[in-house]
């Protein structure tokens, strides 16, 4: 009776074993590496609707899930970034899309930095063309000097 | 009773502020030697006052008094002590309470350690940060009073949420606090010598160290809110072009180009206008981040909406302080000078350019963040701005600037020769052009990107060492001596500049070379990637004080060998019914190995995420470089000078003003 009960535990104890034993390879959640790496792709420039301000490749939530797996079924099908991107965006907007497109709404926002940029260049070069033309350094007055010395100590 | 105290005390706070903001103006307006001498100790005063409301709250908040609604809101039973009290904080009217307690800790910092400072300036700095201190006390007395009852009380508060129940918190928010609000000194001197019409070197060399201070802090604050989202988030980002990160963010940019300012307005007496702009733009970029974070304006323009009067106040204060300021900017700054003479081709010159740089990236950030909502608000649609945008504006713009930070030190003041330049920077072009084509090479993986962030941190690692090398070849000294013949400031530049190539090499390698995988795991399964085993050990349950548990182990081996053991987790906050999860890092100096739970699959099995993250250590490490070189700026010996010599000091300082006025 009791040898029964230990040969039963030990096949118990071998049975629960096996898997560390054999260290079986690890499963990729995902089969196709090639449709994931595009999933990662596009997830990383598209935007959980419901999530604060979370891309959906870094968001939690089951919607941002459900999202990616729908980009994976369209990525699995073949369709380029730009198709999935345009079918989301014709569902979603272009609130879903964290890159947005260049329109007259947003041309501002494209064109802004560099003509800021511009703008800057622009100030800059005849700032110095400015001081390039004044005079020599008027120097400094005996008394003046010894201000700044004094000043400075 | 205690909440009633911190509200009468901040009520109080507010008087003080009212009185410290008039009168030592006026008086130094008017030369009235009493009104000016009520400056000092009314920013004490003020401290007082303001430290009891904040000790007030945090007793609150310590001893879970659930009718204060804030405490309600923001805490509960459960919650650690220590995040209890980095709860007051947590919320919109706390964090505004602490805002308020760290400038009053600026102020007094200002009145005590400003004996060399003119007895008008000294009045006209602290009246100008009670005038911001008005503001703000008066905004939180009006529309957000963390001392509000909540009548009946509530049983138990709704939690802090779980995101913000981390030792990050604990220091993170007062640390990006002390920075933002360390700018308003800066601020403070520029409205001073606006209203003075006294900026000349002194000036600058009272306000540099304030400003480096500031700065210090910001950027420490910054690198410690980063690694707080890389650990915490859970997959591994260290930044997000957030607009809560971009508030943060813009005033690093602009102060950044502040303290190069500065030095040059000290050193050369130039830029004295530009350096008062960047001043004020820093400290309004400061206001503005504040309050984009705390009104709720992100999440939706709508947010504004449901509180009309927070809002409100929150456009006109920021109309008032911004525009007032730039007024005065425009009506005053012709008083300042203009300064010495310098060359298209001179250290100057870099310098200016590179502060343009800095501000127009500081500008396209504000862009990026502010777009979505003014084409909410004009109902133009609703838009996303994201990481792609940011990129793609922030990386053309900053390769330039960290170009010129390797030619500047080297140039020349006033006037510098190309040819020579050219001549003295041949080798440090030659070699981080090659390593930035041969590396990648190496490593296997060559884009224009890699290129470009390798050869920027090795442009700026190469020109240092010439810079360096240059400066102690000349002498017969010792090293240690040759060492010490330069300034702190002088190595404090150069250890920040180091800060910047190791930060920029971080960035490019992580981006680089990162590689991850999801996979399904059991325990005992293993999964593989960048040369390590990673063996699922499996999950137990563990029961924290407000949360329960799925506490997993990895352990990671190479070659057989064990290396180090991953314990990622996933947490489940009770009160909220929030998910969390904590990742398990392994940080290295040249990689770090970081995994992280998801989901309980069926059959005990888990999918599990790992990632290799080579360098992703040397982006915070060349943060706190920077903020050590600043550190070693400030303990520059003509700082340190004053603090042992005061009563030289004063004299000296009332000297020239007395034959200033002889002379008019």
């Amino acid at each position: 009776m009791t040898s029964i009960r230990i040969i039963r535990l030990l096949a118990l104890l071998c049975a629960l074993q096996v898997p560390s034993l054999l260290a079986q390879e690890a499963q990729p959640l995902q089969p196709n590496a090639a449709v994931e790496v595009q999933v990662e792709r596009l997830s990383t420039q598209l935007r959980c609707l419901v999530c604060q301000n979370q891309t959906i490749a870094d968001s939690h939530a089951e919607l941002a899930q459900d999202l990616k797996q729908e980009i994976r079924e369209m990525a699995a099908k073949g369709m380029t970034d730009q198709a999935i991107i345009d079918y989301l965006v014709v569902r979603y907007g272009d609130f879903v899309r964290y890159k947005p497109p260049f329109n007259p709404a947003t041309s501002l926002l494209w064109l802004g930095p560099f003509g800021l940029l511009l703008a800057g260049a622009i100030g800059l070069f005849t700032m110095l063309r400015r001081r390039q033309k004044m005079t020599a350094d008027v120097p400094l007055t005996a008394d003046e000097a010894r201000q700044v010395s004094e000043l400075l100590k | 009773m205690i909440p009633e105290i911190g509200h009468f005390s901040l009520i109080l706070a507010l008087l003080v502020a009212l009185v410290l903001g008039s009168f030592p103006i006026i008086g130094a307006a008017r030369g009235n030697a009493v009104w000016m001498g009520l400056a000092k100790p009314l920013a004490r005063v003020q401290f007082i006052l303001i430290a009891l409301a904040f000790l007030c709250l945090v007793y609150a908040f310590a001893f879970m008094d659930y009718s204060v609604l804030y405490v309600a809101n923001n805490s509960n039973s459960k919650l650690p002590l220590q995040f209890r009290i980095a709860a007051v904080w947590g919320g919109h009217e706390g964090s505004l309470l602490l805002w308020a307690l760290i400038l009053s800790i600026w102020t007094v910092a200002v009145s005590l350690f400003s004996k060399h400072i003119p007895d008008d300036m000294r009045a006209r700095i602290l009246g100008v940060m009670g005038l911001v201190s008005v503001g703000f006390l008066l905004f939180m007395l009006m529309v957000s009073n963390p001392f509000e009852r909540l009548i009946p009380a509530a049983l138990d508060g709704r939690d802090l949420n779980p995101l913000l129940q981390d030792p990050g918190m604990i220091f993170h928010p007062p640390m990006l606090y002390m920075g933002y609000v360390g700018f308003s000194v800066a601020f403070a001197f520029s409205i001073a010598a606006l209203l003075g019409g006294q900026l000349d070197a002194a000036w600058a060399r009272w306000s540099r160290p304030w400003t480096i201070l500031a700065w210090i802090f910001l950027t420490v604050g910054i690198m410690a809110g980063s690694n707080w989202a890389y650990y915490e988030l859970g997959w591994g980002g260290w930044w997000f072009w957030d607009a809560v990160e971009n508030a943060s963010f813009m005033p690093w940019l602009v102060g950044t180009a502040l303290i190069h300012s500065l030095a040059v307005t000290e050193k050369r007496g130039s830029f004295k206008a530009w350096t008062v702009l960047l001043a004020i733009c820093a400290f309004s970029l400061s206001l503005l981040g504040t309050f984009l974070v705390r009104s709720g304006v992100l999440t939706s323009v709508h947010a504004f909406a449901t509180d009309p009067r927070r809002g409100i106040f929150i456009l006109a204060f920021l109309v008032i302080v911004i525009g007032g300021s730039l007024l005065l900017f425009a009506w005053r700054a012709s008083t300042v000078g203009r300064g010495g003479k310098f060359d298209v081709i001179s250290r100057e010159s870099f310098l200016l350019a590179n502060n343009v740089l800095l501000a127009v990236a500081a500008l396209s950030v504000l862009l990026g963040t502010l777009y979505p909502l003014f084409l909410d608000a004009l109902n133009l649609g609703k838009i996303s701005v994201g990481p792609p945008y940011f990129d793609a504006v922030f990386a053309p713009l900053m390769a330039p600037a960290i170009f010129l930070m390797g030619v500047g030190p080297i140039a020349r003041w006033k006037e510098a020769a190309l040819p020579e330049l050219a001549l003295r920077l041949r080798w440090a072009f030659g070699i981080s052009l090659a390593t930035a084509v041969i590396l990648p090479l190496m490593l296997g993986n060559l884009t224009p990107m890699i290129g470009l962030g390798l050869f920027l941190a090795f442009w700026v690692f190469a020109s240092s060492a010439e810079l360096v090398y240059q400066r102690l070849a000349k002498s017969d000294l010792p090293l240690l001596g040759r060492i010490k013949a330069n300034s702190r400031a002088w190595w404090g530049m150069v250890i920040a500049h180091l800060g910047i190539a190791v930060f920029v090499l971080g960035v490019t390698i992580v981006k680089g070379f990162e590689s991850e995988i999801a996979v399904k795991m059991l325990p005992g399964d293993v999964a593989h990637l960048a040369g390590y085993d990673f063996t699922f050990d499996g999950v137990v349950d563990r029961i924290g004080p407000n949360y329960q548990a799925s506490h997993g182990q990895i352990h990671v081996t190479k070659n057989g060998v064990l290396r180090t053991i991953l314990e990622p987790e996933k947490r489940l906050y009770t009160v909220t019914n929030m998910p969390m999860t904590e990742a398990g890092i392994s940080p290295h100096l040249l990689h770090d190995l970081y995994a992280s739970l998801g989901e309980p699959l069926e059959g005990g099995a888990w999918s599990v995420r790992i990632y290799h993250k080579p360098m992703v250590e040397w982006i915070w490490f060349g943060c706190l470089m920077m903020a050590f070189g600043g550190f070693l700026a400030l303990a520059d010996k003509r700082y340190r000078l004053k603090r042992r010599a005061p009563s030289k000091e004063v004299k000296s300082s009332q000297q020239p003003k007395n034959s200033k006025k002889a002379k008019v």
